[in-house]
């Protein structure tokens, strides 16, 4: 808001503001890419969360290396809410290039801090203004001139935490935490911290009402990105082999799952019980899944979009030749290359039925990073059981950035490995039909090569083919083998995560939801009933093909509002697909897709919109 | 007392199995396709050999080369995949099991052109299997146009001249670190079949281009690929000789004109060299001699390249013996306290 737009005694009420503010804001953080401010604004987060507080973070980063603008958001809110807020209360400023349109999307009553050397033309009036000298206190503190840009951040650091009047103790802790063994970068770093929090203490004058006050709703919790939670579900679900492609927002999941395979399935002898291989591409990555999973192994990728799209081919024939894999796709901008940092759910149409013909996949929807982790494992069971492919499908807020969640639990379930004959089987059955369903769920039993039997073999193929995994040009051979897919897809409804009723007391209004739209959602259906009085319903969905509860929850509302980030109400279509034809006519979408993770103010307003409120 | 006459029964194996069961189904190619020609050579290769059917994998992509698993030992698991991918296909079951004889089979269309960029990467890698490519210039099941592998000035049956340069497989091959790397012609029984032997000896990736005239679509006369040119221009750079780990034969040989290479499983490849000064264990040369015969029109085939002690891509990552795919839940499932660790580290 410009300064001109606010009556003089507007501006007056809102800097005369006298009752704080506590543990309910966001910080803006906007500096340059490269120039090491992630683990500065991390130390910041954890200090926040070791305060008690709940935090989320944000990173609204370019696709680029260095030297464009980044925005980090750290929200702290003492109702647990961990979505984006839209506006930031708080704008630490060091990137003179976005300076002053950071410092005008203020809130009236907002803060900036900002090098002191940043020369604003017309400052705004309703807004406190921290100058501080970063470069003059980070050179007297660190003489080492390349090693400044990254000190520096941490000066930021040492300020906003004074302003806030956190305890310094805490910020330490943080640190000797991130820097366990290595004293003298902690030296360092705590230096920079506590040269920023001394120029604060000595030169700034507290005017602005924000406050971090110690609570206990952190105990217990632990905090963690969505990716490294879905490398921990697979690691956890004893995956052996992963083949992956680089790609942004879903490097990480192989990262994390890498580096906790080196660590966790190193056998005495030093030998690795895993194999992780970098393809040359996203069709090779998924090829390898399918060999992989043919073969025996639980096999996993990890991709986005544009992966997607290259392993179209391949799905294909996962889904028609049955074989298990795993796909991680961590969703960002589409469509093409889109904006690679921004994130959406936008692959849920594609990877539904990724492939050309009559094909349908399983789809695993993560909500949070516990489910992040427990989807991931889930994954490896259900490819197993149904040998098919099936996709987990996150999304870039949810896993890049930091959310804090409650601890994940062990798995207390046993691996289903799915239905395998072993020789001593095909000793007692006499032979075997690959694609028989013997047990009318539509699953037939496999083989795996080397299996010690001279009638263990079977050919798979992408052709058409018969029950006994012979080539068939055979209309009805052909027809059955489609149908029996068709009932197998059906009995995954069963076997796939049960929708979560969020909220449920039998209103008129109800809401679906899937994904990382959840935390807004939830926190702007609490906006609803404090601005309107108005009481909804509220069925995340967690899979497709979709359970029965996601029909009666429609069946028993008025009306259904889809929320969902992107363009063309992609659940709302697949749902429209699945439900009696009197019930589509209930379902309206509030379609969020500007590549920002969605905030709960921007549900809010559209709904009220919709609703003429 | 009747007294028994014992029968003769069929001729069998070192490990007592009958040719029969290394037969797969009736072939479904043209009669006098050069394909089914390997199919009967890998029979009598892995029949030879004593491979346990159980224990090989046969990979493929799509296009008539791509059908012939089906047309070879039945008893072993086949995977008829996408078009160009049965690089990535293999490396991800080699992967889940490493203790299989993996053999791939492809064609100059589905290597060269649609998939020429997983048949490179496989190359890099070393994994072990034995890649076959049944190279005949031209697209059968499409009826009949160029392969990236068709020779310049090549002509087919319509008329139409190839004037594109042919990838060569071999020469890429050892160049990005295939360990074994031979070319032959179907209708050489004898140097196909020991090539194969060998092939099945060698641990690590082979790469074998086998040209296999396609009879209906290329050859004709002006055709490059076909019975009559490869008969009049086939060069073999050595002969081959391949004695098993289990044979007890001793061949006498001179052993200035042999090149002699012992393999992983004990067993002796022997090359007689037929072109003066054939090092293959030098890489340059190889390709160096290979180009040079490209200009001449010669088709060289034998064994260009072979190198015993490279690491595979399984020894580079170091994996435990057993096949990855089946270790059980308590190796591949990290504990309860593991589990709790990494908790506490993220409080």
């Amino acid at each position: 808001m410009a300064t001109g737009d606010l009556a003089l005694g507007q501006v007056e009420s809102a800097l005369s503001t006298r009752h704080r503010v506590i543990n309910d804001f966001s910080i803006n953080i906007a500096t340059v890419n490269g120039s090491g401010s992630q683990s500065a604004n991390s130390v910041l987060l954890k200090a926040i969360f070791g305060m008690g507080v709940p935090v989320s973070g944000k990173n609204l980063f370019p696709s680029n290396i260095a030297g464009q603008p980044t925005w980090f958001l750290i929200r702290a809110s003492k109702d647990g809410y961990l979505a984006r807020k839209r506006e930031a209360e708080i704008l630490v400023a060091l990137n003179p290039e976005t300076a002053r349109a950071d410092i005008a999307a203020l809130p009236t009553g907002g803060v900036a801090i900002h090098e002191e050397s940043l020369k604003l033309d017309e400052p705004r009036q309703d807004v406190f203004f921290y100058p501080v000298p970063f470069d003059k206190i980070t050179a007297a503190i660190c003489p080492e001139a390349k090693l400044r840009k990254l000190v520096k951040n941490m000066v930021y650091v040492g300020v906003t935490a004074q302003l806030l009047a956190m305890d310094l103790s805490v910020v330490e802790s943080g640190l000797r935490r991130q820097f366990a063994k290595k004293q003298k970068v902690f030296d360092l770093n705590f230096g920079a911290v506590k040269a920023g929090f001394d120029y604060a203490q000595q030169n700034l004058t507290k005017q602005d009402p924000y406050f971090i006050e110690r609570m206990n709703k952190t105990a217990g919790k632990i905090v963690i990105d969505g990716n490294a939670a879905c490398g921990m579900g697979a690691v956890f679900a004893g995956v052996t082999v992963v083949a992956w492609y680089p790609i942004t927002p879903s490097t990480s999941v192989v990262e994390a799952t890498s580096d906790l395979l080196k660590k966790l399935r190193v056998t005495p002898e030093g030998k690795a019980t895993f194999a992780v291989i970098q393809a040359e591409d996203e069709l090779a990555a998924i090829g390898m899944v399918l060999g992989a999973g043919w073969a025996g192994a639980r096999s996993m990728t990890a991709t986005s979009g544009p992966g997607i799209s290259l392993m179209a081919e391949f799905s294909g024939l996962g889904y028609y030749a049955e074989i298990p894999g795993v796909i991680v796709d961590v969703q960002r901008t589409g469509p093409s290359t889109g904006m690679p940092t921004r994130t959406q759910q936008s692959d849920l149409l594609s990877v539904a039925f990724l492939s050309h013909g009559d094909t349908r996949h399983i789809v695993l929807l993560p909500g949070s990073v516990k489910e992040c982790f427990e989807m991931t494992m889930a994954a490896f069971d259900l490819a197993e059981r149904l040998q098919t492919p099936v996709f987990v499908l996150s999304d870039l807020d949810l896993g890049m950035n930091n959310w804090m969640s409650e601890p994940f639990e062990y798995p207390e379930k046993p691996l289903d490995r799915g239905k395998v004959l072993t020789a001593e089987d095909l000793n007692r059955l006499g032979g075997f039909a690959r694609y028989r369903d013997v047990d009318g769920d539509g699953i037939g039993w496999r083989t795996l090569p080397g299996t010690n039997h001279p009638k263990a073999a079977y050919f798979t193929r992408g052709t058409g083919h018969t029950d006994a995994a012979q080539y068939t040009e055979s209309p009805e051979e052909y027809v059955a083998g489609m149908e029996r897919l068709a009932r197998k897809f059906n009995s995954a409804r069963a076997l796939v995560p049960a929708p979560v009723l969020v909220r449920g007391s039998s209103q008129k209004i109800g809401f679906i939801a899937f994904g990382s739209t959840d935390c807004a959602l939830s926190e702007s259906l609490d906006q609803i009933e404090k601005s309107y009085g108005l009481r909804a319903d509220y069925l995340r969905v967690r899979a497709y093909p979709f359970a029965h509860e996601i029909h009666d929850f429609v069946t028993s509302h008025e009306r259904v509002y889809v929320v969902e980030q992107n363009r063309d109400a992609q659940l709302a279509s697949l749902l429209k697909l699945d439900l009696p034809a009197d019930q589509v006519v209930k379902l309206r979408s509030i379609l969020l897709y500007n590549g920002l993770p969605v905030d709960a103010e921007s549900i809010t307003e559209e709904f009220a919109i919709k609703e003429g409120l | 007392m009747a007294t028994a006459t014992a029968t003769p029964g069929p001729k069998t194996n070192h490990i007592g199995l009958p040719i029969l069961e290394y037969r797969g189904g009736k072939s479904t190619l043209c009669a006098g396709c050069g394909h089914n020609a390997i199919s009967e050579r890998i029979i009598d290769a892995l029949f030879e050999m004593g491979v346990e059917p159980e224990r090989v994998m046969k990979m493929s992509g799509i296009g008539c080369s791509s059908k012939s698993p089906a047309y070879f030992l039945s008893r072993a698991h086949s995977f008829n995949s996408v078009h160009g991918r049965m690089p990535a296909v293999s490396t991800g079951a080699i992967l889940a099991n490493h203790t299989m004889t993996t053999i791939g089979v492809s064609g100059d269309g589905d290597t060269a052109s649609i998939g020429m960029g997983q048949f490179v990467h496989m190359m890099r890698r070393n994994l072990p299997m034995i890649y076959i490519i049944e190279n005949n210039g031209v697209y059968g099941l499409t009826k009949g146009q160029f392969s990236a592998t068709a020779d310049l000035g090549s002509k087919l049956k319509t008329g139409v001249v190839n004037d594109l340069p042919p990838i060569d497989t071999c020469a890429l091959a050892i160049q990005l670190g295939a360990t074994f790397v031979g070319r032959s012609f179907s209708g050489d029984k004898k140097q196909l079949l020991s090539m194969l032997k060998a092939a099945i000896a060698h641990k690590g990736t082979v790469l074998l281009d086998v040209i296999s005239p396609c009879v209906t679509f290329n050859d004709h006369e002006g055709s490059t690929k076909s019975y009559k040119f490869m008969q009049e221009n086939d060069e073999p750079i050595n002969e081959i000789g391949f004695v098993a780990s289990f044979d007890e034969i001793e061949v006498d040989y001179d052993s200035g004109e042999i090149y002699e290479v012992e393999m992983h499983d004990g067993s002796n490849l022997r090359l007689r060299k037929l072109l003066e000064d054939y090092d293959p264990t030098d890489k340059a040369n190889a390709v160096r001699t290979m180009m040079e015969a490209q200009d001449k029109d010669e088709i060289l085939t034998g064994v260009f390249y072979i190198d015993t002690n490279k690491p595979t891509f399984i020894d580079q990552l170091n994996v435990v013996d057993e096949p990855l795919g089946t270790l059980p839940e308590s190796i591949t499932r990290p504990s309860r306290e593991a589990f709790e660790g990494l908790m506490a580290s993220l409080r």
